[in-house]
């Protein structure tokens, strides 16, 4: 298969402002190469769920442009849509219709399928997601999580190219967020692009090749799990009777935020991030030799990996209150 | 790879026709015939000179009964039932959520619109074959039938007034598809369904209203309300075929325009639901 060098998803200062006066997506670029997983992370209200809408045309967009699989969107919907698996802010069906009829709805309006394969592609897709028992009951009779099965079913009717799932585990207990979450890599591995939103760190990290992070409408962060880790800020704390020079030394070396903290004993510490932020990291081994040379006792060096959670509480703000 | 242009349409009509409140709504209407029949019938044959037009025909002709069901049944019970349809039709996709699966489909917002629209049409049409065929059988059960005497005084065949009711039924559909694009407009401006159905039936019936007061005469002729039961013309040899021809204009205008307002309103709607 030739590589496609056209990005699956490339927005340009995309930008919803409802009429309430509200910015709920602000002038975003994100770039979702071919192939990858990539994890759309945020807290609530941050934005997700409107940028999605907008990526499908649900929600036209205040500012901006984007273009999905290299096409320009919304233009180019009735060519690129049907390449596209789409799970919006949850899972929605007729209540009085079974499972299966529901799905059957949506075949019949994909004008790019012939009918004949309708049946056969509505029961693979219930298989795929464990719906094959449940299939011929009606919609309000299924539980939360078989409802959101429904809606993955739905956005895996035919082979996609790419995939947006907009929370997808919603409401799934431990084993349905493990098949999920089995269910993406293996999309993944058979070459779509999945784009899966979240609030949860710890799921994006299981499953993405690259993440993306919201806070209110703005992307803080867009790279990969990789660089995340990065600049998630390795940093190094040295414990020291001397730490003004010492932290002179850091300085000298590069690193970044370099700060003195007196601890309760003879020693203080003196915290620096590794990297400034654009070079490469400062190498603790030379750190060391360093500080010997310049004189400067050194009690105890430790680096320090912050977690993730962490960083992502610091992309986006800390605390209870919902984004506004 | 061939595409199928009615599978969409299919799948509507199974929508709207599998629902069981749907079906309620054309099981009501055909009470309509019923209750008229059985009350002719057990009233004194004298009782005429009151009442729905035809009214007094149906002792003699059975036939007349589909006519009389039609008359009662369309200034309300009809274009109710179609306002609740219409306005479910796009308000209802998007209080259920189910608007956005469709078009991310893709299914385009003006194919959806033509789909929804047309099979609205289609109940319209079923509703009023309901009254129309029960009236039909009802009044040849409990009724004498056979050669027919039109209002204006000549005398048809049978087949030939079976033709002329058919063509009766045929009007009322089209009469009803004008509420249909009022509904289906209306549906595109809420998110409740209620809503929608509720605003269909209260314009519907202001208009009633207003064709109804002398002192404003002057609007009549543009009310989508006034062609409703020019139908009667039907009955008649020759038929004057004026007053329908304005009905089937004036409905063809309120159509192209609630049509297009509702278009222009999907095509450009956010859906956030
Ligand atoms: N139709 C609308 N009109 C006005 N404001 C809206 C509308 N839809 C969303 N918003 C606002 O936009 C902001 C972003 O909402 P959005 O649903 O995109 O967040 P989200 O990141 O998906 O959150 P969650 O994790 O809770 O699903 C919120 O403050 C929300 O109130
Ligand atoms: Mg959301």
């Amino acid at each position: 298969m030739p590589a496609d060098p056209s990005p699956a998803i490339a927005t340009r200062g995309l930008t919803k402002r409802f009429r309430s006066g509200q910015v709920a997506v602000d002038g975003i670029d994100l770039m979702v190469p071919r192939g990858c997983v990539y994890g759309f992370l945020g807290p609530n209200g941050s934005g997700k769920t409107t940028t999605i809408r907008m990526l499908l045309g649900l929600v036209s967009a205040t500012e901006g442009e984007h273009e999905l699989l290299g096409e320009s969107m919304p233009a180019h919907a009735a060519s690129v849509l049907p390449r596209v698996g789409a799970l919006v802010e949850g899972p929605a069906f007729h209540p009085y219709l079974s499972g299966r009829a529901n799905l059957m709805r949506l075949d019949a309006g994909d004008r790019s399928v012939a009918a004949a394969g309708a049946g056969r592609r509505v029961d693979e897709a219930l298989e795929r997601v464990g719906l094959a028992a449940a299939a011929g009951k009606r919609y309000r009779n299924y539980s939360l999580g078989m409802r959101q099965r429904l809606g993955l079913a739905g956005a895996l009717l035919r082979p996609r190219d790419l995939l947006v799932l907009d929370e997808p585990t919603n409401g799934l207990d431990p084993q349905g967020t493990r098949e999920v979450r089995t269910l993406v890599r293996e999309l993944g591995a058979e070459g779509s692009t999945v784009f899966l939103s979240s609030h949860l760190l710890s799921e994006i990290e299981q499953v993405s090749t690259h993440v993306g992070v919201m806070s209110h409408g703005r992307l803080v962060f867009q790279g990969t799990l990789t660089a995340l880790r990065q600049a998630a800020g390795v940093r190094v704390r040295v414990e020291t009777t001397r730490p003004d020079e010492a932290a002179a030394v850091m300085r000298a070396l590069g690193t970044g935020t370099t700060a003195v903290h007196a601890t309760s004993g003879v020693t203080s510490s003196v915290v620096a991030d590794l990297s400034d932020g654009d070079g490469t990291p400062v190498d603790t081994a030379q750190l060391v030799e360093q500080l010997v040379k310049a004189g400067v006792p050194v009690h105890e060096v430790v680096v320090e990996r912050p977690d993730l959670e962490d960083l992502f509480v610091e992309l986006t703000g800390e605390g209870f209150d919902v984004d506004q | 790879m061939r595409s199928q242009p009615l599978r969409l349409f299919r799948s509507e009509l199974r929508l709207v026709f599998g629902r069981r409140r749907n079906q309620a709504l054309l099981a009501v209407l055909s009470t309509a015939p019923i209750l008229i029949g059985i009350a002719v019938r057990v009233s004194s044959p004298g009782g005429d000179g009151e009442g729905p037009a035809f009214l007094g025909q149906i002792t003699q002709n059975g036939l007349f009964l589909a006519f009389t069901a039609l008359t009662v049944t369309l200034p309300f019970f009809l274009p109710l039932s179609v306002a609740v349809v219409s306005g479910e039709a796009i308000a209802g996709e998007a209080s259920s959520g189910t608007l956005r699966n469709l078009l991310v489909v893709p299914v385009d917002r003006t194919r959806l619109l033509l789909v929804k629209y047309a099979s609205i049409v289609v109940f319209g049409l079923a509703a009023a074959l309901v009254v129309w065929g029960v009236g039909l059988i009802v009044g040849l059960l409990l009724f004498p039938h056979g050669a027919v005497t039109l209002l204006s005084g000549t005398t048809v065949s049978f087949a030939n007034a079976l033709g002329r009711a058919l063509l009766v039924a045929l009007y009322v559909a089209a009469m009803l598809a004008g509420v249909g694009a009022i509904g289906a407009f209306f549906s595109t401006l809420t998110e409740v369904p209620m809503g929608a159905m509720a605003a269909t039936a209260v314009l519907t019936i202001i208009s009633e209203i207003v064709g109804a007061v002398p002192q404003v005469r002057v609007i009549w002729p543009y009310l989508f309300t006034t062609p409703w039961l020019a139908f009667g013309d039907l009955l008649r040899s020759p038929v004057p075929l004026h007053a329908m021809a304005i009905g089937l204009l004036t409905e063809g205008v309120y159509i192209a325009l609630f049509l297009l307002l509702a278009w222009a309103r999907l095509t450009t709607k956010d859906i956030s639901s």
